[in-house]
């Protein structure tokens, strides 16, 4: 087993967090996970990238190039990565972030509203971890239960609102392609 | 000490970065000073400390500049504590004059260079491998300093123990040459137990301090290494930048103490060069091919060379650890069966003129560069070793 996890968006959103928290839990479920990321020199803002590699097997190049799953939080991002993924792979994204999200090629497409989620439970800052939420759901890579120590792990403050994001984006992810 | 370490974490297995395993490594093999000035992509490093230091007894400052940093990691270790900053490009250009000063007074320290693109600023956020003949040949003077390269987190820890007990044990400043990429990249590691462990620490002085006299030798594990008098200990020690001779004063003009003095500070480490250098290879019996790589780039050409394998092709990797001194027999002899080298390296060629002259001059040496931030691919390097069959 080999899958590759790209997210992406703009700095401040919380890409790189979600990255730890993916491998993390990949660490927690026994398999090897290598998480690497890629952002300019803005405290926020610019465009960041966060890769997880995770394998049942020693991870040598720690880069993903055709991401199994590509989470996706904004239109740049989504215009630069979103074809980066594999033959019937996956793209999550937040439709109100990425109006333009037409897209040829063999993917699995889900959409979900991050970002007025995460508004209406209080924050936009929690967006990443709905997500999350979502990618759970539409993925059965990792357990509910190894993401949710690695959230409980990586975010200790907030963790009622980070955990009711990730509940929401579990329920209200849809599956559109 | 390593137990203080795992039961202020409360866990032993960790997923974390490259900087911050260097922080763990050094922490475990005692050290408890932190000079520096924060730079990217080296800020965890200092942010590590500045958070371990105070809980263990260990003292942390954050210096004006990087010059000022490696000169107070210096101060440390001359009054006996393990002592370690952390910098990029940059900062490693403005140590460069003090890293000699602490290769002629022998005062050992671990320097972690988490390398960017370069030169000048260059890129702050983006990996290279661009400082690999600086941290050799930076600072003036003939020398020996010695230079290690992690692949992964794991070896980022395990290899930052190695650093202090290199530098005690040589007395020598001892760089730890990380990358943008490992630096920030996070994976699983263990720390390890206590009595797996080995820390070294400096051969103290033990004669009366009448006779004591600070550079004579011969009574440490290297006979080329001087013993060590801490300052405060009651031990009358002078350290000087200037050339000395064995009680530590400046004979400036004597050939013959300058040249005893230079040659014993390179031959110290050279003489030792076998259990210090370290390499790590795969398929190399039969492999007409071989990719030579080190720290990150490492990663990367073991995937093409198990690719290159898969498609039959008799290919072979080695991968230096060791990256200073450069073992030139050794070399030669692992790369002796190979038609052609292929080194790759992030930068437009460094670690290529030591192997090319280690070679036979029949063996093709090609060089596999990449610069601007991204690693190679695995498919770059396999379309070199492609190019070659």
């Amino acid at each position: 087993m080999k899958a590759g996890i790209r997210i992406s968006g703009f700095g401040g959103q919380g890409i790189i967090l979600s990255g730890v928290i993916v491998g993390k839990a990949a660490v927690n479920q026994g398999f090897n996970a290598v998480q690497t990321q890629s952002y300019g020199p803005e405290a926020r803002g610019g465009s960041t990238r966060s890769e997880v590699v995770i394998s049942d097997e020693e991870i040598d190049y720690p880069k993903v190039e055709s991401a199994s799953v590509s989470i996706i939080m904004s239109q740049e991002a989504f215009y630069k990565y979103a074809s980066r993924t594999k033959r019937e792979g996956l793209i999550i994204y937040d439709p109100e972030l990425i109006p333009d999200h037409k897209i040829d090629g063999d993917f699995k497409l889900a959409e979900i509203n991050a970002t007025r989620i995460a508004s209406e439970l209080g924050t936009k800052i929690v967006a990443n971890i709905v997500m999350l939420g979502a990618f759970n759901e539409m993925c059965s890579l990792l357990s509910k239960d190894s993401m949710t120590e690695a959230i409980k792990d990586s975010i200790p403050k907030m963790l009622d609102l980070n955990l009711n994001a990730f509940e929401a984006g579990i329920n209200k992810v849809k599956l559109v392609k | 000490m390593t137990n203080d370490v795992i039961r202020l974490l409360g866990k032993n297995q960790l997923f974390i970065q490259g900087d911050e395993a260097a922080v763990y490594g050094a922490l475990i093999a005692d050290c408890r000073f932190f000079a520096g000035y924060p730079i990217t992509p080296a800020t965890e490093v200092a942010e590590g400390m500045a958070k371990w230091m105070p809980r263990l007894g260990g003292v942390y400052v954050q210096m004006e500049d990087e010059i000022a940093s490696i000169a107070s990691v210096i101060g440390a270790s001359c009054t006996g504590v393990k002592s370690m900053t952390a910098t990029s490009g940059p900062g490693f250009s403005l140590m460069q004059e003090c890293i000699g000063y602490a290769c002629m007074a022998e005062i050992p320290c671990v320097i972690v260079n988490v390398q960017r693109g370069g030169p000048s600023t260059g890129q702050p956020t983006e990996a290279a491998q661009g400082d690999v003949m600086q941290a050799m040949w930076g600072t003036h003077g003939d020398h020996q300093i010695i230079a290690l390269a992690p692949k992964s987190v794991q070896e980022t820890l395990d290899l930052t123990i190695e650093a202090f007990n290199l530098s005690e044990d040589y007395r020598v400043p001892v760089i730890l040459l990380l990358d943008a990429e490992i630096g920030h990249m996070r994976e699983k590691v263990v720390l390890p137990e206590i009595k797996n462990v080995l820390v070294e620490e400096r051969v103290p002085a033990t004669i009366e301090p009448d006779r004591y006299r600070p550079y004579r030798t011969g009574f440490t594990r290297s006979s080329k290494v001087p013993e060590f008098a801490p300052f405060g200990s009651g031990y009358r020690t002078y350290v000087t930048g200037l050339t000395h001779d064995k009680r530590g004063f400046p004979v400036t003009t004597s050939a013959d103490v300058h040249e005893e003095l230079v040659r014993r500070l390179v031959e110290k480490v050279q003489d030792d060069i076998d259990s210090i250098w370290y390499y790590e290879d795969s398929f190399l019996e039969d492999a007409e091919i071989v990719v030579v790589s080190y720290g990150t780039t490492s990663r990367p050409a073991a995937s093409a060379v198990k690719m290159a394998r898969k498609n039959g092709l008799k290919v072979g990797h080695l991968r230096l650890i060791t990256i200073w001194p450069f073992h030139y027999e050794k070399t030669r002899d692992l790369l002796k069966n190979a038609h052609t080298i292929i080194v790759a390296e992030m930068n437009l060629g460094q670690m290529i003129h030591p192997i090319t002259e280690a070679v036979s001059s029949d063996t093709k040496v090609i060089l596999a560069p990449k610069i601007g931030g991204a690693i190679h691919t695995p498919f770059e390097i396999l379309k070199f070793i492609e190019g070659e069959q």
